[in-house]
């Protein structure tokens, strides 16, 4: 395989599993929009353990699951008091106060980063992203899953029927968090070098969409979304020149035409978001979907209630 | 000495981060909803100024009048980019699933603008940041040995009135009643003959005319215009916003120059590199011990929040 190759699979690998720990906090109605702090908590652990201490890959993976857990866990209890925009804004604050205090720190590098020794080829975080899919799966398929999609769609009627809400958030939130930390490791590892500025407000931003416009409702949404969201915009840096030159020959312009700006891929993004919010706001993977196609010849429960 | 000088740009810096969470706050305690594209805005208001001032303006002007006329058509921008953004994203906030993350939608269409007009900002007018080419910035005077620069007591001056006007709006005038009554329950409004089509676009002209104002103050005042603007200023009064109160308009002015001085003193006693930690931890802690903000009512969001 070309190193452009290995390149695209390995933050494909990482953005998945990163859109996995997002994912179990949003389907239990929780919107997570600090995805980047949770992240760069993992990928400092991870390059600490292994910079400093000297630490083996078995270790510093671990590591980095284990605290971005812990973390997310003891930041879960006040936080998801929270509901609403004061969640969003709430997550939204603590990325920015993790990033603040590694930039302050001079044990992390501060500003300037962190090298990491061990370098991890493609296969690992890889192997991390079908094991993140299986854990979400798993989770989904069990009574646990349907508590969680009963919490998301409604928490107070969950309440009442014996539900107790606030540990399925927490404990949601929390492994969330843990897969968040995960993609951070695997991050530090196939990069080997991680820098504060990369965690920032957009990479929070960029993961919440992959959950939500690849679907919330199934765990194949975020797959989905992590992986149009990551080979799309790949895919329009070599298409884009060749449609602008097909569009500028069809107006009839003779001669060499520049090359269209790297931004206009994040224009069509944005384009695509926006469309999306208004003619499927469900997201690409929806419950209905996944039944119809699951079940080609079978008038499922789902789509007899929905044709209700 | 240094101090009170430190205080008073404080107050200074306040008033750009009050009109920005002024227009946070309005959309927030009218419609529910957080609006993502304000930051975008403002920095919209600000560069299509500093390309019109610098590209020549449209209509032959020029000479002395040239950069108020270009801050008043990056004003304008903002406003139509502001009313394009409600026809795609607070028209399809209608409840349609009715779980937990529905509020969602207009949030998501808003990060989608976000993407859509900074980038084209960054195609036409690149991604460094510009000098604008103000009222020369000599314009100091000094009051009992501080120093404070015109333009900046100007555009305080104007933000405060701006301010009041709104306030005076909201409680006195037929739109303002509408939008009360939208707030407090959309369905009953309708019901008594408040048109939500016709009237939420005014929320959203609103917050663009604060938006262009906040980013003309803010050309002018900084001589200074880049496309990541906008990040750092909307960042500064979310947090103003939210340490104030979630939809109190004079929460908002609170929490704007308190998030100002908080800036200002800390850069004085720890440093520049503080200011991140010291903004963001203060909203961290307000939503942790008090979510209702110093001067908000629990009244907003009706539950849903």
């Amino acid at each position: 395989m070309s190193g452009y190759w290995i390149g695209i699979i390995t933050i494909l690998s990482i953005n998945m599993v990163f859109a996995y720990g997002i994912y179990l906090a949003v389907a239990t109605g929780q919107l997570n929009l600090g995805g980047a702090g949770f992240q760069a908590i993992g990928a400092y652990a991870a390059a600490w353990l292994s910079a400093e201490m000297g630490m083996p890959l078995y270790v510093t993976i671990p590591a980095s699951i284990l605290v971005t857990a812990l973390i997310g866990f003891a930041f879960a209890f006040p936080i998801l008091r929270l509901k609403g925009v004061y969640l969003v804004l709430g997550t939204f604050a603590f990325a920015e106060v993790v990033v603040g205090i590694i930039i302050n720190s001079d044990a992390l590098g501060g500003a300037m980063g962190l090298p990491v020794p061990d370098y991890i080829d493609w296969p690992v975080p890889v192997a991390g992203a079908v094991i993140a899919a299986l854990i979400c799966f798993y989770i989904m398929s069990t009574r646990l899953g349907l508590v969680v999609r009963a919490v998301h769609d409604d928490d107070v009627v969950s309440d009442l029927m014996g539900v107790d809400v606030r540990l399925v958030r927490v404990a949601m939130f929390a492994l969330g968090a843990g897969l968040a930390g995960l993609s951070g490791g695997l991050y530090a590892h196939a990069y080997t070098y991680v820098e504060v500025q990369t965690f920032n407000a957009s990479l929070s931003i960029y993961v919440l969409l992959y959950v939500l416009l690849g679907g919330a409702q199934t765990p194949w949404g975020p797959m989905v979304g992590a992986a149009f969201f990551t080979l799309v915009p790949e895919a329009l840096r070599s298409l884009l020149p060749e449609l602008k030159m097909a569009v500028m020959s069809a107006l009839g312009v003779e001669g060499t035409v520049n090359p269209p700006d790297e931004s206009w891929r994040f224009v069509l993004l944005g384009v695509v978001t926006v469309l999306m919010m208004v003619f499927r706001s469900e997201g690409l993977v929806t419950r209905r979907l996944v039944e119809r196609l699951s079940h080609p010849f079978r008038r499922s429960a789902a789509v007899k209630e929905a044709e209700a | 000495m240094l101090l009170v000088q430190q205080i008073v740009n404080g107050l200074m810096l306040g008033s750009v981060y009050v009109t920005v969470a002024v227009a946070f706050t309005l959309t927030i305690s009218i419609l529910n909803f957080l609006n993502f594209t304000i930051p975008t805005l403002f920095m919209v208001a600000g560069m299509v100024s500093w390309g019109l001032a610098y590209f020549g303006l449209p209509f032959g002007l020029s000479g002395p009048l040239a950069w108020p006329a270009a801050l008043a058509c990056g004003a304008v921008a903002s406003i139509l980019c502001s009313l394009l953004v409600e026809r795609f994203t607070f028209r399809y906030m209608r409840t349609r699933h009715g779980d937990s993350t529905e509020h969602a939608i207009p949030l998501v269409s808003s990060l989608g603008f976000l993407l859509i007009l900074e980038n084209l900002i960054r195609i036409f007018y690149g991604s460094d940041s510009q000098r604008f080419p103000g009222p020369s910035s000599d314009l100091t005077t000094q009051i009992g040995g501080i120093f404070v620069r015109i333009p900046q007591l100007v555009s305080f001056v104007i933000v405060m009135v701006l301010i009041l006007g709104l306030v005076w709006m909201m409680k006195h005038t037929r739109i303002g009643r509408g939008l009360r009554a939208i707030a407090e329950n959309p369905d009953a409004a309708t019901i008594l003959g408040v048109e939500p089509n016709k009237i939420v676009p005014v929320v959203f002209m609103l917050t663009g005319l604060l938006c262009g104002l906040a980013g003309a103050l803010f050309a002018v005042n900084y001589g200074e215009v880049s496309p990541m603007m906008g990040e750092d200023i909307g960042s500064k009064a979310i947090a103003g916003m939210v340490v104030g109160g979630l939809g109190s308009l004079w929460g908002a002015v609170a929490g704007g120059i308190i998030v100002g001085l908080v800036e200002m003193l800390t850069i004085h006693f720890f440093g520049a590199d503080a200011v991140q930690v010291a903004v963001w931890g203060a909203l961290l802690v307000t939503l942790l011990m008090r979510p209702q903000g110093l001067f908000g009512h629990n009244a907003i969001g009706k539950g849903k929040l």
